[in-house]
């Protein structure tokens, strides 16, 4: 007969071990894709599936010459952080008038906003694609910086506005009896409260641009074309680079991957809007 | 709103309350350069596409742009893909949003239900998916996990003596509802095991004391609990999940057949590929009224949930 703490023991060990398994399930596609791409083309395609195998870095090696991988990652970064920034900028007023001065439409606004996400992008597809070409701007940076920006806009207001809202108005208020303009209650007092607020929120935008893939697969070809149309560029049924193909990704998912892992508590506020804290 | 600026307006050295009332007018323009932004972007482009839906333009055949009126509307809807297309979208979000929301529940709750070793690095290990980008998702899903002769599951099954499945092309879109089940899971299980940690853990003691079973707990405390945040992996996945592009870009592109097409792919192959924007443009009219019942219908859910704090 087991003590009533011994069944306790054997419960969460069992729940452990299921845990386990899932977690290892779920994870096992990425783990293979990692290890995958350590290997060599043969090792990559052989039949069974190879667990042991000399390791290679010669697929790291060799992704700058075969497709100039720097420059579609230099293409990432530059058209994630610019739509980042623009989006603060118009983010953080709209959000600090709808945290501290709020109307009776502020609401409405707010849903409103989130339901421009609703619209897909598939229906403006077209207008887009000829607006773009009108204006020269089929595979720029310039516009899928201008695009991420508008559709991360409604997450990003709406994630600052829930931390703004917690933050008391009397710092504000006090700032206020001191004479502090707008632009100076927003830059000296609101911005440093909500450091995490405001980190966290870079972080998911960054993370939407980073791995969106309708416009930049639609709207770029080859000088604008981020890591995602780089790597749509292996499904072609004859690319049998699998070692390559996967350590192409590794290199693209990895930042991102670490990126969630560190900052995973944060991103479930903001992702949730606010209904988990 | 008109008569308090004038009133602030005229009104020397405010005090407190007055100074807060001065105050609406930076409000109101700081908001508007969103509001105006995004009006634009869905004003703009919906008026170009509703334009461009009512008259014949064929990319192929230029300078024919003559009123067709609903021709296109027509056409669109009687296309072989319509129909194939918007129910397996409907397939497509129905089955991911029951796996992940139900699967979501389920692993948040086991996780939650004892202290076992390692539980900081299962919760890394089960949320990873999420962050891997769709295009590298499909890839890998399509060849080193689903391909016939080298994939790990053509291994499984020759381990267990059956012929390997050829999974993309005999079960096109099962396939890729597991891909993108994959993915989304771990969205769902992110945000549901965060919001299980902030049950009152007091109220669980008491129903325990009560002498309510784990199962009684779980129905009666933990799932109202998770009402709201349910709801909110419910209106965000919606919203991605209905404009589905990128695994069945890389994966299938939309085949074989129609079998794994969706509007929005339907649409873009419209539109990039046969370069029939008259149709196309009406595809995507079509695919706007549906996700505006859609978001009608989950506004009316959620919003109130969301903005009530």
């Amino acid at each position: 007969m087991l003590t009533l703490k011994q069944t306790r023991r054997v419960h969460s060990a069992l729940i452990g071990l299921i845990a386990w398994a899932i977690a290892l399930l779920l994870f096992f596609p990425i783990f293979w894709m990692v290890l995958t791409s350590f290997k060599t083309e043969i090792d990559a395609f052989a039949s069974p599936p190879q667990f042991i195998f000399h390791p290679t870095l010669d697929n790291y090696l060799h992704i700058q010459e075969r497709s100039g991988y720097l420059r579609f990652a230099w293409n990432s970064i530059t058209i994630a952080l610019g739509s980042t920034v623009l989006g603060l900028l118009f983010a953080i007023p709209a959000a600090y008038s709808m945290a501290f001065h709020p109307t009776h439409r502020t609401k409405g606004t707010l849903l409103w906003m989130l339901s421009t996400k609703m619209l897909p992008p598939v229906g403006v597809l077209v207008p887009i694609y000829l607006l773009a070409k009108q204006f020269g701007l089929l595979d720029s940076r310039i516009a899928l910086i201008v695009i991420y920006t508008l559709i991360n806009l409604p997450i990003m207001v709406w994630m600052i506005y829930t931390y703004f809202k917690d933050i008391p108005r009397d710092i504000l208020e006090a700032a206020r009896m001191d004479g502090a303009s707008t632009l100076q209650e927003i830059v000296r007092v609101l911005l440093p409260i909500s450091k995490g607020g405001i980190a966290s929120t870079v972080l998911l935008s960054l993370i939407l641009c980073w791995n969106e893939a309708f416009w930049s697969l639609n709207l770029t070809s080859s000088q604008a074309a981020p890591l995602t149309a780089l790597i749509a560029s292996y499904s072609s049924p004859e690319g049998l680079f699998w070692a390559k193909l996967s350590a192409v990704s590794t290199l693209a998912c990895a930042p991102i991957v670490i990126f969630g892992w560190i900052s995973q508590k944060q991103l479930v506020r903001g992702l949730s809007f606010g209904a988990v804290k | 709103m008109t008569t308090s600026t004038i009133k602030t307006a005229t009104t020397p050295a405010p005090a407190q309350p007055r100074q807060r009332k001065r105050r609406i007018g930076p409000g109101w323009f700081l908001v508007s350069p969103s509001v105006a932004l995004l009006l634009i972007w869905m004003i703009v482009p919906l008026g170009m596409t509703l334009y461009f839906s009512t008259i014949r333009y064929n990319l192929l055949y230029p300078g024919e742009n003559e009123f067709v009126g609903l021709e296109n509307f027509t056409f669109f809807l009687t296309d072989p893909g319509f129909f194939p297309g918007a129910i397996n979208t409907l397939l497509l979000v129905g089955s991911v949003l029951f796996i992940s929301v139900v699967l979501g529940v389920l692993i948040s709750a086991l996780l939650e239900a004892a202290d076992f070793g390692g539980r900081g690095v299962v919760r890394v290990l089960l949320i990873s998916p999420f962050f891997i980008m769709p295009t590298v998702s499909a890839l890998v899903w399509k060849n080193l996990i689903f391909h016939p002769v080298s994939g790990i599951l053509a291994a499984v099954w020759r381990f267990f003596g059956a012929q390997p499945v050829d999974w993309l092309a005999q079960h096109p879109l099962l396939s890729i509802i597991i891909i993108v089940s994959w993915q989304w899971l771990p969205f769902a299980i992110l945000i549901l095991m965060t919001a299980m940690q902030s049950l009152d853990q007091e109220q669980k003691e008491a129903a325990r004391l009560d002498g309510a079973g784990p199962i009684a707990i779980f129905w009666h405390l933990t799932l109202p609990h998770l009402a709201r945040p349910i709801a909110v992996v419910i209106m965000i996945e919606t919203i991605f999940l209905l404009s589905l592009f990128a695994e069945i870009f890389t994966t299938t592109s939309g085949g074989p057949g129609y079998a794994s097409t969706n509007l929005a792919y339907l649409i873009y192959n419209q539109a990039l590929l046969q370069f029939d924007v008259g149709m196309a443009s009406a595809g995507g009219l079509i695919a706007v009224v549906i996700a505006n019942i859609a978001a009608i219908f989950l506004i009316r859910m959620i919003g109130k949930n969301l903005t009530d704090q």
